[in-house]
């Protein structure tokens, strides 16, 4: 099983973070807004420059390409951007049971992104993320730009994939409760680093 | 048929449409006055200076003045490309990448001429080089300067979707392929446009210079097709490396976008 560590991680003069998810496992992260969790969650996913060790499994980060990387360890951003009008142009492929599992039916791919709602964006920015079947997922606030009911479907479907498939999980939230349902540990990020949050 | 040689008397004549121009700007308030008399004065300036140049070049074929002249004019050329730009490269990134690609593709294309079509010997004759290598250079560094500005602002607005290929595990030449195509497109489309209309709308000026000096019509017109195919060619080229070599800029070894590498022009 392979887990997922983080060593002595600098970027933008934030850090030195350490940090190890194990396999299966899902870690909640909270903090003040600006603290530099998103900016956390690109380095990890390589989109910023940082120095120090990420390791995922034995594989470190630098020996793995960057795009092969981004595959394994997916970033999901607060907003999803799509740059074709249908939905179905922005999949290579889609099994229809997972379109099922979060869902949908095939009909989804004929949609206009203009007519999709906000829910149905954010489901459909995870499913396009996990097409690539990484083993790390990056949430950084996955649910917050979505009402109360949306929310906890969103929550739920990412959940239930979580734990059917043994993804390791880093989850962005200000929503202490959220944190709670989902995380196994809660951190909360300053300026110093990482402190451990009690339940 | 004889050349009508023109005094500075009919100049004078000609240069009245630039001042009824510029009066009027300054009546309208279009705040354009002074630019239009400066580029005027430019104009005059600028071409009595290559004409002299061109005079005493003329009388002195040497490799070594040729050079010095295609260097100043690829200089010139990389300048205005980074001028242009509303978003530029820092550091010599920005006069390079348009130099290089305007190099590459002006350069080649005229020597191939030179040598291979025309074959005038020497090859650096100035009476065929200047102008050829001043004709390709001038639409080379339109297309390359709107494909750069092309690429430099679509990749600044579209940024977030950009990254957010990128996160989908894309390669920087995958996130980037409508803009590079897009770009490449708008530093061709001009030249495709003008080839599709030319001698139906257009005479264009190199031809109708031609005629007017004196050479026959057919002539004229063999040398505008040449022309018109050494300049699509010229700008083809250079656009595209242009446009791949900024693209390519744009990103580091770690597909990472590096917008940091551009300034605001």
């Amino acid at each position: 099983m392979t887990d997922f560590k983080i060593q002595n991680l600098i970027f933008h003069e934030i850090g030195p973070i350490n940090l190890s998810i194990a396999a299966a496992e899902c870690v909640g992260l909270t903090g003040q807004s600006g603290i530099g969790k998103t900016l956390f969650l690109r380095a990890l996913g390589d989109l910023e420059p940082s120095k120090g060790q990420i390791l995922l499994g034995e594989a470190a980060i630098d020996s793995i390409s960057a795009p092969e990387w981004r595959k394994q360890v997916g970033l999901l951003p607060a907003e999803s951007s799509w740059w074709f009008d249908t939905v179905g142009e922005h999949f290579k492929k889609v099994d229809t049971a997972d379109l099922v599992a979060f869902g949908f039916n095939q009909e989804v791919m004929e949609w206009d992104i203009s007519r999709l709602s906000s829910g149905e964006r954010q489901r459909l920015a995870l499913l396009r993320l996990l097409a690539n079947h990484p083993r790390v997922l990056l949430l950084d606030e996955p649910t917050a730009n979505l009402d109360e009911e949306n929310k906890l479907q969103v929550e739920h479907y990412l959940t239930d994939f979580l734990k059917k498939n043994q993804v390791i999980a880093l989850w962005i939230s200000h929503d202490l409760q959220q944190l709670s349902r989902v995380a196994s540990r809660i951190y909360n990020m300053s300026a110093k680093g990482l402190t451990i949050l009690e339940k | 048929m004889q050349l009508i040689s023109l005094s500075a008397f009919d100049l004078s004549v000609a240069s009245l449409l630039i001042i009824a121009l510029a009066l009027l700007s300054f009546r309208l308030k279009l705040g354009l006055t002074q630019r239009i008399l400066v580029a005027g004065l430019r104009t005059t300036i600028q071409l009595l200076l290559i004409g002299f140049i061109l005079n005493a070049l003329f009388a002195r074929v040497h490799l070594l003045w040729m050079a010095l002249i295609a260097i100043i004019m690829f200089t010139v050329a990389g300048r205005e490309v980074m001028v242009r730009q509303k978003r530029r490269f820092i550091g010599w990134y920005g006069f390079a990448i348009g130099t290089l690609s305007m190099f590459l593709s002006s350069f080649t294309i005229t020597v191939l001429a030179l040598t291979v079509i025309i074959q005038i010997k020497p090859w650096y004759e100035p009476q065929y080089a200047i102008p050829l290598l001043g004709m390709l250079l001038g639409n080379t560094m339109n297309g390359v300067s709107i494909g750069l500005d092309r690429l430099s602002s679509s990749t600044f607005n579209d940024r977030t979707v950009i990254e957010a290929r990128l996160m989908l595990g894309q390669t920087w030449a995958e996130a980037m392929r409508e803009i590079i195509k897009d770009s490449i497109a708008g530093g061709l489309i001009p030249i495709i446009n003008s080839m599709m209309v030319v001698g139906l709308v257009s005479l264009p000026g190199m031809m109708t210079g031609q005629i007017l000096s004196g050479s026959s019509p057919m002539e004229a017109v063999k040398y505008q097709i040449l022309i018109m195919f050494l300049i699509a060619g010229g700008t083809g080229f250079g656009t595209v490396a242009a446009v791949w070599m900024g693209s390519r800029r744009l990103f580091d070894d770690r597909h990472r976008l590096r917008l940091d590498r551009l300034r605001k022009g």
